[in-house]
């Protein structure tokens, strides 16, 4: 398959773009594999690209029940970033930020990741400090951070409503420089294209019906396309994990599906230069290169494996919004949609063996995955192709509720809906 | 969503708090049992499909309702109040007896 650079979207585009090729095959499934990856995600097509980049395991089948990328790696507001609070998730989170920052070199594709930064916004004295400490932590373990004062803010972003009658006022913020954005459609079509021409099967339209069982050990899948045997079998389902687990008997989990929304609005001029969040309420927003405002606010709060949102998060995020923009007012709303969330019980993720013998389960991605895309599929493959977790992920364990070592960035208690 | 609460009738579930997922056992205030506690707190059915659950109706009444709901659809199958079903509340009162 022809690499993509400068000379061949010149010789394409002299020969009329007749001559392009499927990006990936569309390979039947093989009877079996050594590895199956359940989900074709971004953090499933990840998982495969590094199992086949970094560990040389090539005889490997991604199962995905829809089309590529129809789940939430198409789904999020496509931000990225690696501001946290605790040790464990700033240094994962910053393994994956590096990995987004040579992303596109790697793949040979371009996810158009763009370092246009994340603010932070601080709407009174105590939470500016609460920043400064996690700026400080950030710094700490060599991440980069900012504080920003209310003028340079107003220079930054002239749209917003920094004044002192601003119903929540603008006292700084927090910036991480290095953070932005990356084209989600474009990182689950550039690791499928990766890990395919490394010798990956990603076979759509297979759905998981069942664990082929040994006693304890998984062995295998039956799906929608036959059964498929495997030595070693990893679950990265996202939303869906409950429902699959319980295929495999596994009947309870850390784990609540919530359904989170998000917003697109009609294409502006550049009107926001930056990822910002806003300090009062749950509420982001960045620009997309096409110029449409891409936003989101919290999950509608009570459990949902259904793909589309309510009303009453609509308005509030909505009124969120205008509480920092009243400009924006009369700009009209496109598209609003809405993933399925694995929301943890401490709200940080889960990339271990387990929790049977030949399984490997990654999940728990509240709904900050799109970032750990590329970090989650480097330790997954790395806890697959070693039967052990690495530094990055060792503390994500499964038991840790149970050993009573939880990561609660947040400091929210086992409330997921509210992380 | 509407919520037909026992008291009031149909009402909107903004004037509802989700207070999560029906199905858990609170343990004895006393229990010293890690793994009961551990699956009170931590361990979820997580169903898609019909889940009880319990709101409070904070906006209306602010009787507390013990609800079945499906996941999938948001169709609601059964309201009914929480009161003197909650299963810890319901073992406290008979050992109160006793």
């Amino acid at each position: 398959m022809a690499e993509y650079s400068a000379f061949s979207l010149l010789k394409n585009a002299l020969t009329g773009n007749k001559d392009w090729k499927p990006a990936w095959r569309k390979p039947d499934p093989k009877a079996s594999y050594d590895v199956i990856v359940i989900g074709g995600g971004g953090h499933g097509l990840s998982t495969a690209y590094y199992l086949a980049k970094e560990h040389g395991i090539t005889n490997v089948a991604v199962l995905e029940k829809g089309w590529l990328g129809s789940g939430n790696v198409g789904r999020n507001t496509t931000a990225v970033r690696s501001n946290y609070l605790l040790p464990a998730n700033t240094r994962f989170y910053e393994h994956s930020m590096k990995l987004w920052e040579n992303l596109s070199h790697d793949l040979n594709y371009n996810v158009m990741f763009s370092q246009r930064g994340c603010l932070n916004l601080a709407h009174t004295p105590a939470q500016l400090d609460d920043l400064a400490r996690r700026g400080n932590a950030m710094r700490h373990l060599g991440v980069d951070a900012e504080l920003m004062t209310t003028a340079e803010i107003a220079r930054l972003i002239p749209a917003l409503d920094v004044s002192g009658a601003a119903r929540f006022p603008v006292v700084g913020g927090l910036m991480q420089p290095r953070a932005g954005t990356a084209r989600h459609d474009a990182v689950a079509w550039g690791y499928a294209r990766g890990a395919d021409r490394r010798g990956v099967d990603i076979i759509e339209n297979c759905e998981v019906t069942g664990f082929l069982r040994d006693g304890d050990r998984v062995t295998g899948v039956s799906t929608s396309r036959g059964e498929i045997r495997a030595k070693k079998v990893a679950v990265a389902v996202a939303g869906s994990t409950g429902r699959v687990m319980q295929l495999a008997g596994i009947e309870t989990m850390p784990i609540e599906s919530h359904v989170l929304q998000a917003f697109v609005t009609e294409s502006l001029k550049p009107f926001v230069n930056t990822v910002l969040t806003f300090g009062m309420g749950h509420f982001y927003m960045s620009q997309s290169d096409k110029g449409g405002l891409v936003y989101g606010g919290d999950l509608d709060g009570y459990n949902s494996y259904a793909q589309r949102g309510s009303l009453p998060i609509v308005d509030e995020v909505m009124s969120e919004m205008l509480a920092l923009f009243p400009g924006l007012a009369r700009v009209r709303m496109l598209r609003s949609w809405g993933g399925v969330c694995d929301m943890s019980m401490d709200g940080s993720p889960i990339i271990t063996t387990g929790p049977l013998p030949g399984m490997y389960l990654n999940c728990g991605w509240c709904y900050g995955g799109f970032k750990a895309t590329p970090a989650s599929g480097w330790c997954f493959a790395w806890t697959i192709a070693k039967d052990e977790p690495h530094d990055f992920n060792a503390p994500f364990t499964l038991d840790r509720f149970h050993r009573g070592m939880v990561i609660d960035d947040k400091g929210q208690g086992a409330t997921p809906r509210l992380h | 969503m509407l919520i037909t609460c026992p008291y009031c009738g149909p009402r909107d579930v903004i004037e509802f708090t989700y207070q999560g997922d029906g199905n858990r056992e609170r343990p004895q205030p006393a229990s010293q049992n890690l793994d009961a506690w551990n699956a009170y707190v931590y361990d979820r059915l997580n169903p898609a499909g019909d889940h009880n659950e319990i709101w409070q109706h904070s906006g209306g009444c602010r009787a507390h309702l013990k609800v079945v709901r499906n996941t999938l659809t948001h169709d609601i199958s059964s309201v009914a109040f929480a009161r003197g079903d909650h299963k810890a509340a319901a073992r406290h009162k008979a050992e109160g007896k006793a």
